[in-house]
C-alpha cells in the first residue's frame, strides 16, 4: 500500500481535516494529534465556515446518528486544557475541570455551536443546561438517558425522547431526517463502530503497534469530524499500523479505567505507555458505547434506543442492575488479557471517585494488582506519576 | 404572656423534636426485631408506596445529617475515608457507609439495614449510593427514573405529548415498584391503603404550603433555614401518616397565631433583615450558623431547601384519591421535576421568592458535599444581582465535613454582608427623608 496514495475524493461529505497522507503514517498521526490538541477546534470552524450547523453534546453518550441524519455536525464536548478566564466565575469551588473548560471554550468563542445538549450523568453536568442558558445564546437542553434501563418501558420512552430531540435538531438545521436518512446515518456509524473495535483489537492483540496515546487520538477525532471522514481516516491508518515495524517489549498489560468523562492529558497517557501496554480502557467510552451494529431494519430511532439500553458498554454514570461496574471492570480485564489495572478518576469527579472504592475492593478480592491515581485535564507535570507507576510495575515484575 | 401563647408558640419545634425522637425509637426497635426497612430518599421518596406495605422508611440523608448536627459526623467520615472514599465526595454517602459498617449505630439509636432501596434520579448521588447497599447487602434496588425539565423555564416548553409520556413512564415504573414490594413483603398491594396514605399526605402538604406562605408576614414567623429544617425532618419522616398531618395542622395554627400577634423568631424584630437561603445548611455548626445571621437581625423568610427537600409538598398539587396510583405517578413526576428545577434552574423561582417574601438579601451556601445543589449557585448569583436590588452573600462550606467549615471566615463574610445591609437601610431611610419632608416618622418604621 502506498503512503502517497491519497484517498478518493467524495462528494458525500465535507472533509474537515487536511491530513498529509503523502508523508506516511507517522506524519498523519502527528497531524491528527495537532488537530485534536488545537483548542480552537479547527475542524468545527471549517464546518461552520461552510454554513454547517453544530450540535455540541457533553459527555458521555449522545446518539449522534440523529444529528448526522439532520445534517448537523455532532461535536463531543469533552472540555479542553485551556486557561479559564471566564467560566470559573460561573461555578463553585468543588467542581471538576471539564465542566468549567467546556463552558470556557464556548464563552471564549473557541467552539461555536447552534445547540448544546447535556445529560444528567452527574450532579454537576445536569446543572450545565441552566448555566449554559444563562450564559450562551444557543439553546441548551438536557437529554435524560434512562437511569432505569431495567424498566420494561425504558426503550419505549427513550425512543420517543430521541424523536423529541430529533425534532429539535431538525428545527436547527431546517432539514427533515427521514427514516431512510436515519438508516443511512446508522450504517455510517456502524462502520465507524466496527473500525473502532478494530482499533481496540490491535491494542489487545498487538499493543506494541499502537500505544494508548496514539489510539486515543485516533478515536477522539471521531468527535470532531463527520463520521465518513473518520471512517476514511481509520481505513487508511489501521492497515498501516498493522504493518508497523515495532517490536514487542517486556511491558505489563494493563487496563486503564476512569476516562469516561473528563479526559486525562495526552502526555499522561504517553507517560503510562512508557511502562505499560494499555490493552483496553474506557477513554471516551461514549464513542464506543454501542457494542455491535445497530440493526438497519425496523424503526431506526427505536433501534438506537434499544441498542443504548441493551447492547452497550458501562460507565460509572449509568445505573443498570445488569452491569455492576466492578464486575464489568473485571470482565474487561479478563477480556483484554490484562495483568493489572490503572483505576483513576478526574479530580472532583464524584461518580468516578465513588467507583474507585468499589473497583479497589473488587480488584482486591480478585487478586488483581491495581494502581490508583487522580488526574486533571490541565495537569502538566507527570514526573511523580511516572515514578509511582514505575515502582508499581517493578514491584509486580520482580516480586 | 397568656397561657395560650405559651402553649402555641414554640410548639412546632418541641413537638417536632419529640416526634423525631419517637421515629428514631421506632427504627431502633425495628432493628432489634429484624423488621424490614426500605431505604428511601428525600427527593421523590415514594414513602406513600412504602408505607402501604407497612415497611419502615429509613432516610439515609436524614441519618447522615443528624450525625453532623450531633457533632459526630467526623467519626463516620473518617471511617469511610479509611475504606477508600475520597474527601471530595458527598459526606452523606460516607457517613451512611460508615453507619452500615458500624451495624447501624447512630447517635439517635440504631438504624435497621435495608431490605430494599427505592430511589429516584432526583440526585445522581442517590444512584451511586444505592449501588453501595446493593453490594453490601445484595438487596433489590428499584429506581423510578423521572425525566426532569429539559431546559430552563421560559426557554422551551415541553409539548403536552412529551409530558404525558413522561407520566406514563413514571407510572409504569411505579407499577413495577409495586410488584417488587409485593414480592419482598409477600403482601398484596392494597389500593385503599394507598388512598388513605395519600389523603394524609394531602393534608400535610396543604398545611406545609400554608406554613411557608405565612412567612410572608412582617415580621417573619419562623426562620426557614433553622426551624424550617426541623419541620422538613418531620415532613419527610412522617409523610403520609396521621401524626404527620396533625403536626403540620398544629403548625399552621402556631404560625397564624404568631403572624396575628407579630411574634418573630428574633428578639428585636424591628431590626429584621429578610433573607432567602439557597442551598443546604451548615450542619456541623448548625445552631452557630443560624446565630451568625440572627445576631444581626437576619431571618430567613424562605429557603430553597424547603422547596427541593420537601418531597414536592411545596407544590400546589394534591393527589386525586379516585385514581391513587396514577395520581401518585403524576405527583412523583412533578415533585422530582420541581426539585430539579429548584436546584438546576432556580433563578426564576428565586426572583419570585424575593418579590413574594420582600427579601433584602440572598445567602448562597454552596457545599462541598452536594454538586446538585451547589454547581450553579455562583452563576445564579450574577442573575439575581442583575435583576433585583438585593445584596447577595456567597459562602462555601459543607453540610457534613467540619474540616471545610471555618467559623471565623464565615463570620467575617457574614458580618460584612450585614454591614452592607445596614448601610443600605440607613441610606434608603436617609434618601426617603430627604426626598419627602416630614416623612421622618414613616422612615423609622420598617
Amino acid at each position: 500500500m502506498s503512503d502517497a496514495q491519497r484517498l478518493p475524493a467524495s462528494d458525500d461529505f465535507v472533509r474537515l481535516m487536511d491530513l498529509p497522507f503523502e508523508g506516511g503514517l507517522n506524519e498523519v498521526l502527528h497531524e491528527c494529534r495537532e488537530i485534536l490538541e488545537d483548542t480552537d477546534f479547527p475542524t468545527v470552524k471549517k464546518w461552520r465556515e461552510q454554513g454547517g450547523k453544530v450540535m455540541g453534546h457533553f459527555q458521555v453518550y449522545f446518539p449522534e446518528e440523529l444529528a448526522h441524519a439532520a445534517g448537523i455536525l455532532p461535536v463531543k464536548i469533552r472540555g479542553a486544557p485551556v486557561d479559564r478566564e471566564i467560566a470559573d466565575s460561573r461555578f463553585g469551588s468543588y467542581m471538576c475541570s471539564i465542566l468549567r473548560s467546556s463552558l470556557e471554550i464556548a464563552m471564549t468563542g473557541r467552539l461555536e455551536m447552534d445547540m448544546f445538549v447535556t445529560h444528567p450523568i452527574c450532579d454537576g453536568a445536569r446543572n450545565l443546561a441552566g448555566i449554559w442558558s444563562r450564559n450562551r445564546p444557543e439553546p441548551a437542553q438536557i437529554l435524560y438517558l434512562p437511569q432505569n434501563p431495567n424498566s420494561a418501558f425504558a426503550s419505549t420512552w427513550l425512543t420517543q425522547e430521541y424523536r423529541r430531540v430529533l425534532a429539535d435538531l431538525e428545527a436547527i438545521s431546517g432539514q427533515v431526517a427521514t427514516d431512510a436518512d436515519l438508516r443511512a446515518s446508522t450504517e455510517i456509524f456502524n462502520k465507524n463502530r466496527a473500525l473502532l473495535r478494530e482499533v481496540y483489537q490491535i491494542k489487545r492483540e498487538t499493543p506494541w503497534l499502537l500505544p494508548i496515546h496514539e489510539a486515543y487520538v485516533l478515536v477522539a477525532l471521531g468527535g470532531l469530524v463527520q463520521r465518513e471522514e473518520h471512517n476514511e481516516l481509520l481505513e487508511w491508518v489501521l492497515p498501516r499500523i498493522r504493518e508497523r515495524d515495532a517490536r514487542q517489549q517486556d511491558k505489563m498489560r494493563v487496563v486503564f479505567e476512569g476516562g469516561f468523562c473528563e479526559q486525562p492529558p495526552l502526555d499522561l497517557l504517553r507517560a503510562i505507555a512508557e511502562f505499560c501496554y494499555v490493552v483496553d480502557d474506557d477513554l471516551l467510552i461514549g464513542l464506543r458505547w454501542l457494542l455491535s451494529d445497530v440493526p438497519l431494519e425496523g424503526d431506526p430511532v427505536n433501534s438506537l434506543a434499544v441498542a443504548y439500553l441493551d447492547d452497550s458498554s458501562y460507565s460509572p454514570v449509568q445505573h443498570d442492575l445488569r452491569k455492576p461496574k466492578e464486575k464489568m471492570l473485571l470482565a474487561r480485564i479478563r477480556g483484554a488479557g490484562a495483568e493489572a489495572a490503572i483505576v483513576s478518576a478526574a479530580k472532583m469527579c464524584e461518580p468516578g471517585l465513588d467507583e474507585l472504592v468499589a473497583y479497589s475492593q473488587a480488584l482486591d478480592e480478585a487478586g488483581t494488582a491495581y494502581f490508583v491515581t487522580e488526574f486533571e485535564e490541565r495537569m502538566s507535570s507527570f514526573d511523580h506519576l511516572q515514578i509511582q507507576l514505575e515502582t508499581f510495575v517493578e514491584n509486580l515484575l520482580f516480586n | 404572656m397568656t397561657a395560650t401563647t405559651e402553649d402555641i408558640v414554640g410548639r412546632g419545634a418541641r413537638d417536632g423534636g419529640e416526634l423525631f425522637r419517637n421515629w428514631y425509637d421506632g427504627l431502633t426497635t425495628a432493628a432489634a426485631k429484624n423488621e424490614k426497612a426500605a431505604y428511601v430518599f428525600v427527593m421523590g421518596s415514594l414513602a406513600e408506596i412504602v408505607r402501604t406495605f407497612d415497611l419502615h422508611c429509613v432516610f439515609p440523608e436524614i441519618n447522615s445529617l443528624q450525625t453532623a448536627v450531633r457533632h459526630c459526623s467526623d467519626e463516620y467520615l473518617s471511617l469511610a475515608e479509611d475504606h477508600g472514599f475520597s474527601p471530595d465526595v458527598c459526606g452523606y454517602v460516607k457517613a451512611d457507609y460508615a453507619l452500615q459498617l458500624r451495624g447501624g449505630e447512630h447517635p439517635m439509636g440504631r438504624i435497621p439495614p435495608p431490605s430494599i432501596a427505592v430511589q429516584t434520579n432526583a440526585c445522581n448521588t442517590y444512584l451511586k449510593w444505592s449501588e453501595i447497599w446493593e453490594r453490601m447487602y445484595d438487596i433489590p434496588v428499584v429506581t423510578v427514573d423521572v425525566p426532569g425539565s429539559r431546559s430552563a423555564p421560559g426557554t422551551a416548553v415541553l409539548s403536552g405529548e412529551s409530558v404525558e409520556r413522561d407520566r406514563q413512564y413514571v407510572l409504569y415504573q411505579i407499577k413495577e415498584l409495586i410488584s417488587h414490594l409485593e414480592t419482598l413483603t409477600g403482601k398484596k398491594f392494597d389500593v385503599d391503603r394507598l388512598r388513605e396514605v395519600l389523603r394524609l399526605t394531602n393534608r400535610m402538604g396543604r398545611a406545609w404550603r400554608r406554613v411557608l406562605e405565612l412567612n410572608r408576614a412582617r415580621p417573619a414567623v419562623f426562620d426557614a433555614m433553622m426551624e424550617g429544617t426541623i419541620y422538613l425532618g418531620v415532613a419527610n419522616a412522617l409523610r403520609g401518616t396521621e401524626e404527620g398531618a396533625v403536626y403540620f395542622e398544629n403548625l399552621v395554627e402556631e404560625m397564624e397565631y404568631k403572624a396575628e400577634h407579630s411574634i418573630s423568631p428574633l428578639v428585636d424584630h424591628d431590626k429584621e433583615h429578610r433573607l432567602v437561603f439557597v442551598g443546604v445548611p451548615c450542619y456541623p455548626i448548625f445552631r452557630r450558623f443560624y446565630q451568625l445571621f440572627s445576631e444581626w437581625g437576619g431571618v430567613f423568610v424562605s429557603s430553597t431547601y424547603t422547596w427541593f427537600a420537601s418531597g414536592g409538598l411545596n407544590l400546589d398539587f394534591e393527589y386525586d384519591l379516585e385514581n391513587p396510583v396514577e395520581s401518585l405517578a403524576e405527583g412523583v413526576m412533578l415533585s422530582v421535576q420541581r426539585a430539579g428545577d429548584s436546584m438546576l434552574f432556580h433563578d426564576k423561582y428565586l426572583l419570585d421568592g424575593i418579590d413574594e417574601f420582600g427579601a433584602d438579601g440572598v445567602v448562597y451556601h454552596p457545599i462541598k458535599s452536594c454538586r446538585t445543589v451547589s454547581t450553579s449557585l455562583a452563576d445564579s448569583r450574577r442573575v439575581v444581582l442583575a435583576e433585583r436590588d438585593v445584596l447577595c452573600l456567597y459562602i462555601e462550606s459543607d453540610m457534613m465535613d467540619k474540616r471545610v467549615v471555618s467559623e471565623a471566615q464565615l463570620k467575617n463574610r457574614i458580618d460584612a454582608f450585614f454591614e452592607g445591609l445596614e448601610s443600605r437601610r440607613i441610606r434608603k431611610a436617609t434618601a426617603g427623608t430627604a426626598a419627602a419632608p416630614g416623612a421622618e416618622q414613616s422612615a423609622t418604621t420598617p
